[in-house]
């Protein structure tokens, strides 16, 4: 389509998608916020100030004038909210780094194997991505508790049955279960078209396996790990699921404790102001993983 | 890539794959349990898969589910995939650095934020929220992965074939449905199986955009799995993973067979 340029019903092709985008992703946000700069009121909508039409420029002012920074300082005055961000990114990078050790190996052992094989092993993959998260975690948690299957197998091997729900260790074992599809596929994508001349080289002048694999593969192999890694930090920060259903009533992530705010205690100003600094600390990441995506487009481009 | 397993190579896919697999098989082996006690192993069974047709609500909720995700999933390939040719062949247009912003955002933006975004912006437009507020939501997110799928596709497609059809004196919009389409249609097929599951199994989305009377199985499986784990919820989430895999093998067999069509041609 070289021509959207030429008649309406090329340049409805642009406008229609990001008519539809700016709508109900960009405008979206702009009401958080400005909700975090309100207070919480009891009322229908349950914050103030609302901008007043009907009063004009002077109602305009009256509006701005009435907005405050006062969820901002209250989110730095309580250690609940700096803890939950605190801990969400401690588990973020932690779980991301065990999704790259176990990751790594399966992504590697699927570029190896026989070429008709991978269409397979790339399916085998590809599935769980595509269930549930909830049913996954649901699946987990069968196992996981108290008489479960892994406490039986325990007691089985002569070893004390252990509280494995409601623990840091299950969260670390919910999100390296659900995320490994998103760390193992850009993995793959990258060592699959890795050029075998340069280990056949690396081999060639005498570099044993384990010494190329450290100077060839590996360094050749970043724009994956920083694809996988990404793509599993960005949402694993913002995770409710996984601490909500696995962790123990004080796992405080970020997501929990925005979802916490706004259901159990209904201050919508408070949760749009967790969701803007979470917003804000993603924007570096987010950025990063932005530009991989470009330039790994560039290279294929 | 040097091709030849080692024994690492092995026992790596082997025991990613038994992670995988494991927690699921086990949830569906025991869906099919006699006894009440989840832990217990009684002997095989359907009666709760049997139960599964009396609850009333948990059927209204699956159906709420399968007519969200079939109007949001269509509406998102609509979109998807102008925003993927939008994207690949629309090289300069005022906004273009926003507009690929928009359609990558979403796919890696935590869903508690999109979720109370969406809700902040229904109530400040005063729209009731239900069924068509979570429809609008699916539509939004899983048209940005429609469009990384579709997009693929057509980077690698052959722009020479487009020129000559328009060099002819083909029409772009008759050009994209006689030439482009019938080469792109398995991808375009493949993002709407995928926007039809992340529909069917959001919750978060769901749970914020939701309004009375729109309950959908996410939601009423998490309020059910917060109690604990009931054999019920092993049988309707067995039913959920079924239905998954059957469209994935589904789009797989598709897209290899367009490959295979194809193949000659070039």
């Amino acid at each position: 389509m070289n021509a959207p340029q030429r008649g309406l019903a090329g340049r409805l092709v642009v406008v229609v998608p990001y008519l539809w985008l700016a709508a109900f992703f960009l405008l979206p946000f702009l009401i958080v916020v400005r909700i975090s700069l309100s207070q919480a009121a009891l009322a229908q909508p349950p914050y103030e100030p609302l901008l007043d039409w009907a009063a004009g420029w002077e109602g305009v002012q009256a509006f701005l004038s009435a907005l405050s920074f006062d969820n901002f300082t209250a989110l730095a005055e309580d250690t609940l909210y700096l803890d939950s961000y605190l801990k969400s990114l401690q588990i973020a990078g932690l779980s991301t780094a065990l999704l790259l050790l176990v990751g790594y190996p399966i992504a590697y052992a699927m570029a190896r194997a026989p070429r008709r094989w991978q269409p397979v092993l790339l399916m085998l993959i590809i599935l769980p991505f595509w269930t549930s998260l909830l049913i996954r975690v649901y699946a987990l948690m069968n196992i996981l508790q108290h008489d479960g299957l892994l406490n039986q197998l325990l007691v089985a091997l002569g070893f004390e049955p252990r509280v494995w729900l409601a623990t840091d260790t299950a969260v670390y074992l919910g999100i390296v279960y659900s995320y490994l599809p998103f760390m193992v596929l850009p993995l793959y994508a990258t060592l699959e078209r890795l050029d075998q001349s340069l280990l056949e080289a690396a081999a060639d002048l005498g570099a044993p396996p384990w010494n190329a694999f450290w100077t060839v593969t590996l360094p050749l192999s970043r724009p994956g790990i920083a694809a996988g890694a990404l793509l599993c930090f960005i949402p694993i920060v913002g995770e409710f699921i996984i601490p909500d259903l696995l962790g123990a009533s004080d796992t405080l992530m970020i997501g929990r404790t925005l979802w916490t705010e706004f259901f159990a205690n209904r201050d919508w100003p408070l949760a749009s102001a967790v969701a803007v600094l979470l917003l804000l600390i993603l924007v570096v990441p987010i950025a990063i993983y932005q530009h991989v995506q470009a330039r790994a487009l560039e290279r294929e481009g | 890539m040097r091709k030849g397993l080692s024994a690492f190579n092995v026992t790596a896919l082997v025991l990613g794959l038994a992670f995988l697999y494991l927690p699921i098989a086990i949830l569906v082996i025991y869906s099919f349990n006699a006894s009440r006690l989840v832990t217990v192993w009684a002997g095989w069974s359907t009666q709760w898969y049997a139960e599964l047709w009396n609850d009333a609500a948990l059927l209204d909720a699956a159906w709420t589910t399968l007519r969200i995700g079939l109007l949001s999933a269509t509406a998102a390939t609509v979109l998807g995939t102008l925003a993927a040719v939008v994207l690949v062949r629309v090289p300069r247009f005022r906004g273009r650095f926003l507009f690929t912003g928009l359609v990558y955002a979403p796919l890696v933006m935590p869903e508690v934020i999109t979720g109370l975004s969406l809700l902040l912006w229904f109530v400040a437009l005063a729209i009731d929220r239900g069924f068509w507020t979570i429809t609008i939501a699916h539509t939004t997110v899983t048209l940005c992965f429609v469009a990384v799928v579709v997009q693929a596709r057509l980077r690698t497609f052959d722009v020479s074939l487009e020129e000559a059809a328009m060099d002819l004196g083909c029409p772009p919009l008759r050009t994209f449905l006689t030439v482009t389409l019938p080469v792109i249609w398995p991808a375009i097929a493949a993002g709407w199986v995928l926007a039809f599951t992340l529909s069917v199994d959001d919750l978060v989305i769901a749970s914020f955009t939701t309004g009375p009377g729109a309950t959908t199985l996410p939601i009423r499986i998490y309020s059910d799995v917060r109690l604990g784990v009931k054999p019920e919820i092993n049988a309707i989430c067995t039913i959920m993973v079924a239905l998954v895999a059957l469209g994935v093998i589904a789009i797989s067999l598709l897209t290899r067979r367009a490959g295979r069509d194809e193949a000659p041609a070039r």
